[in-house]
């Protein structure tokens, strides 16, 4: 069974792509057949990120319009070979995606993979509420700051209105992925803490991702940070996050302050 | 930094903004839980007319007007006149 999921936020800016590429890569290495879609049409982005964006011939919005096939759209991963991508368009024209295009191509993408990723735009608009709508599952991507959980808060309601699921009075599993999170910050109480977001967003947690260096170097290369450096905390956040999506069990590792002994002296923050 | 912020840890700024979401967001849910408030009256008011009278679901009105003390709660039904809707009830 296909699950589809919408990796979205309202605010942008806070790490929806990159983590549609983390969690999407990570999915597809446990062997899973992973496609994940961009909705950012004029925005696209998720191309850049994988490292895809010059192997980018047709898009979404020519699958919907019916220009071309699905298969022809599709770009495999170079590295990965169970990870998809469906690019969106660089058009500014935002109506080219139509409800029943999408909905026809979700129903594809479902024929043939184990996950569909759906990177939503930010905002509330059409585009975001389009790639929501066929979701099985959603992951809200917050930073911890407060126009971020405002605008989460914001995106859930829509989640629990304009999804198909919520029409048919069924539940839509929600996840909060917190990104961005600085311990130190946190620790020193000039961050919101985990447990602060999740209270006021009475939502589960997926994962933590921290701040971190790699995540830039990552999207520099055209790498998610999964295969770029497998090792580094947000590489493991992403693994860890993708296997609980999978309904695994996975203990929670809140990133902690690693502080040398000349920076404890100086309260100075580690890099 | 002086040296009392040493001395005593100091309070970050996260309680505020923790306590500037919760007031805000319980404003901001209650404000939208009233728009769905008005569609769900809107429809549940229609049901129970049109079970009596033939009313075309374009005709209901339903506003409701926040105010500090009190709130009104205004509705406008376009009934037809009574031997059309019966003439109507007889198509049902």
């Amino acid at each position: 069974m296909a699950n589809v999921v919408v990796v979205t936020s309202g605010k942008g800016g806070v790490g929806k792509t990159t983590s549609t590429a983390g969690l999407g890569t990570a999915l597809a290495q446990t062997g899973q057949r992973v496609v994940v879609v961009d909705f950012d049409v004029g925005l696209r982005n998720l191309d850049l990120v994988l490292g895809a964006e010059r192997r980018v011939v047709f898009d979404f919005i020519n699958v919907v319009q019916g220009v071309v096939k699905l298969h022809q759209a599709l770009i495999r991963d170079k590295r990965v070979e169970t990870l998809w991508l469906l690019p969106a368009s660089q058009t500014r024209d935002k109506d080219a995606l139509t409800d029943e295009g999408v909905a026809r191509v979700i129903g594809e993408l479902r024929n043939k993979f184990d996950w569909i990723l759906c990177d939503s735009p930010a905002g509330i608009e059409r585009g975001a509420t389009l790639a929501m709508r066929h979701a099985d599952m959603a992951v809200i991507v917050t930073n911890p700051e407060v126009s971020s959980v405002r605008d989460s808060d914001r995106i859930i309601g829509l989640l629990d209105s304009k999804t198909e699921r919520a029409e048919r009075g069924e539940q839509l599993p929600k996840h909060i992925l917190v990104t961005r999170f600085d311990p130190a910050r946190a620790s020193r109480g000039e961050m919101l803490n985990i447990a602060d977001v999740l209270e006021i967003l009475s939502l589960p947690l997926l994962g933590i991702i921290p701040e971190s260096e790699e995540v830039l170097r990552a999207s520099n290369i055209g790498a998610p940070v999964v295969l770029n450096n497998p090792e580094s905390a947000p590489a493991r956040a992403y693994m860890d996050s993708a296997r609980r999506l999978m309904g695994e069990q996975i203990d929670m590792i809140v990133p902690s302050e690693k502080r040398g002994f000349f920076n404890k002296l100086f309260g100075r923050r580690a890099a | 930094m002086n040296w009392t912020s040493l001395l005593f840890k100091r309070r970050g700024s996260a309680p505020v903004a923790r306590e500037r979401l919760q007031i805000l967001l319980a404003h901001e849910r209650s404000a939208l839980g009233q728009s769905n408030l008005i569609t769900v009256l809107r429809e549940e008011i229609l049901a129970a007319i049109s079970r009596h009278v033939a009313v075309d679901p374009e005709s209901v009105q339903v506003t409701m007007d926040r105010g500090a003390a009190i709130s009104t709660l205004e509705i406008e039904v376009e009934i037809p006149n009574l031997e059309e809707a019966e003439k109507a009830a007889v198509n049902f």
